[in-house]
């Protein structure tokens, strides 16, 4: 049962509010193609139309994630803001403690901080980079884990598990999209991490296994997944926790 | 387990220290003095000089080409993945070193290092470099496949080194999209390993500050995890993060939710100590 979308105001579209330079800490996106005309009318919502030059934001009602490095940054605040929040509804649930032993609560804790951390950082990021220009900002999103018990171990740990080789693929996936070094040394930075958290939630699910570097994640080549966007965001949109409506026209 | 003796060889820290400054081998020997061990007094002529000659020279050597290219990010890379592939496929084929309960693991680790070399020497063609030889007790410095802590202890070492390696790599692979995903495919894969045996030795599976973890406390060592101590991503202060709803963000989760690349020149150096005199 999906609530309403959330609202989420309307900016203007004209040339000017939208026109932004994105910075994180003084580092200023490559390239001069950051001018968001509001030219988006004519665009379906299949988010096969790749455009580095979009800036996250309103179209037609509804938030964009936006496309180049400003899309990509956005896109990984979402994913983040939805790990973020399952890890703060387990370890918050009245039956985190006798759900799971010490060693799972000591991980799924560690992993709590750890997204929260991940989440914290885009959200000042993209806000500090766009702190002048309105609308821009992916707001904070809303979730509901309707077919998570979170009295039931495994019920989370699988449901972590997804999110975790998700995280992985997707940051993967994105990586050659991004064209500043500095956003890509960014990114790896995150999605080892995000590979660690997969490779100790899989061994929790199956102890002793080889499933933490599983043949169901690890190819012949032994290469992890990687998935664009456009793969990834019906896999997330499938386990349905996102309740808020969002689009990714300008990503790949 | 005899970490004792691990961990002994390594109380000198002049040996290491030699790897960096060529001629201290006066130093070593007057720190080996305070050891006493047998052992120790007896390989210092060999360990000296396989520290100050055979290092730099493999270094060198390698580092020649190294020019931040595409090919040499690769190339670093295969030369990484020689590394574990062979240090894995020994402990396999050593009886008795690997517990039974454990061997699955390590086979798995093992078939995905041996996927990544020959991945890349198919990428790199006539580029690859040729497979160095490699020493894993380091001249007899490590009871590696003696001692199932010590095996896991370099495995570690390894695993954490390959992810902060080709994390360090990542922006040279930036002109060739096709190498970057696959450069990031292997990354992640490494982390997975890394998170693993980290775990197996007791350790959790993301890097906690500058912490060595329980492995010996030497310089080589320490070059593996100084760096990941590091608070400011991008200009912004994780430690300035605040939980709005659940248990405090502590000071060690900011730094183990990011982890730290190394250069092309660290993890060579930190690899050669494993290339045989």
């Amino acid at each position: 049962m999906k609530k309403t979308k959330v609202e989420v105001r309307q900016v203007a579209t004209g040339l000017a509010s939208r026109r932004s330079f994105l910075k994180i800490s003084g580092l200023t996106l490559a390239g001069t193609g950051l001018l968001l005309a509001g030219c988006s009318d004519d665009d379906d919502n299949t988010g096969t139309n790749p455009d580095p030059n979009m800036l996250p934001g309103i179209v037609n009602g509804t938030f964009d994630l936006g496309g180049g490095d400003a899309g990509i940054l956005t896109y990984a605040y979402a994913l983040e803001q939805l790990e973020a929040d399952f890890y703060t509804r387990v370890v918050n649930s009245n039956t985190f403690g006798s759900t799971f032993n010490a060693e799972e609560q000591s991980v799924l804790t560690d992993l709590y901080r750890h997204e929260v951390i991940h989440r914290e950082f885009f959200k000042a990021a993209l806000t500090g980079a766009l702190a002048n220009t309105e609308g821009v900002v992916l707001p904070n999103l809303e979730f509901s884990y309707d077919s998570v018990n979170f009295s039931n171990r495994l019920s989370v740990l699988n449901t972590a598990k997804a999110l975790e080789d998700t995280g992985v693929s997707a940051y993967n996936g994105a990586g050659r999209y991004i064209t500043t070094p500095e956003y890509l040394l960014i990114a790896g930075k995150i999605v080892s991490v995000e590979a660690r958290h997969a490779s100790a939630i899989r061994d929790l699910i199956n102890p002793g296994s080889v499933d933490f570097a599983g043949n169901d994640v690890v190819d012949a080549n032994g290469l992890d997944k990687a998935q664009k966007p456009s793969q990834i965001i019906p896999i997330v949109s499938s386990l349905d926790f996102i309740q808020t409506a969002f689009t990714a026209m300008y990503l790949p | 387990m005899n970490i004792l003796k691990f961990i002994e060889s390594f109380t000198n820290e002049g040996v290491i220290q030699s790897l960096q400054s060529k001629g201290s081998r006066r130093d070593s020997l007057s720190q080996f003095g305070k050891i006493g061990a047998n052992t120790a007094l007896a390989a210092v002529p060999l360990v000296s000089m396989f520290f100050t000659q055979k290092a730099n020279a493999a270094s060198s050597a390698f580092l020649a080409s190294a020019a931040d290219t595409p090919i040499s990010a690769l190339q670093l890379a295969l030369t990484l993945e020689y590394l574990e592939d062979e240090f894995y496929q020994i402990a396999l084929d050593t009886n008795g070193l690997i517990p039974d309960a454990e061997k699955d693991i390590i086979a798995q680790i093992s078939q995905h290092e041996a996927a990544h070399v020959s991945f890349l020497m198919g990428a790199l063609g006539g580029d690859a470099p040729a497979k160095p030889e490699f020493d894993f007790t380091a001249n007899g410095t490590f009871d590696t496949f003696d001692n199932y802590q010590t095996f896991l202890a370099l495995s570690q070492a390894f695993e954490d080194t390959g992810v902060r390696a080709y994390k360090g790599q990542a922006a040279n692979l930036m002109s060739n999209g096709d190498l970057l995903t696959a450069a990031l495919q292997i990354h992640s894969v490494e982390a997975r390993h890394a998170s693993r045996i980290r775990r197996l030795r007791g350790q959790k599976g993301w890097i906690v500050g500058n912490s060595i973890g329980n492995m010996p406390d030497i310089p080589t060592v320490h070059q593996i995890y100084d760096g990941e101590e590091n608070t400011i991503q991008g200009g912004y202060n994780t430690t300035t993060a605040q939980a709005t709803n659940g248990p405090a963000l502590t000071g060690t989760g900011t730094t183990e939710s990011f982890d730290e690349p190394i250069s092309g020149t660290l993890a060579t150096e930190i690899a050669s100590v494993f290339f045989a005199v």
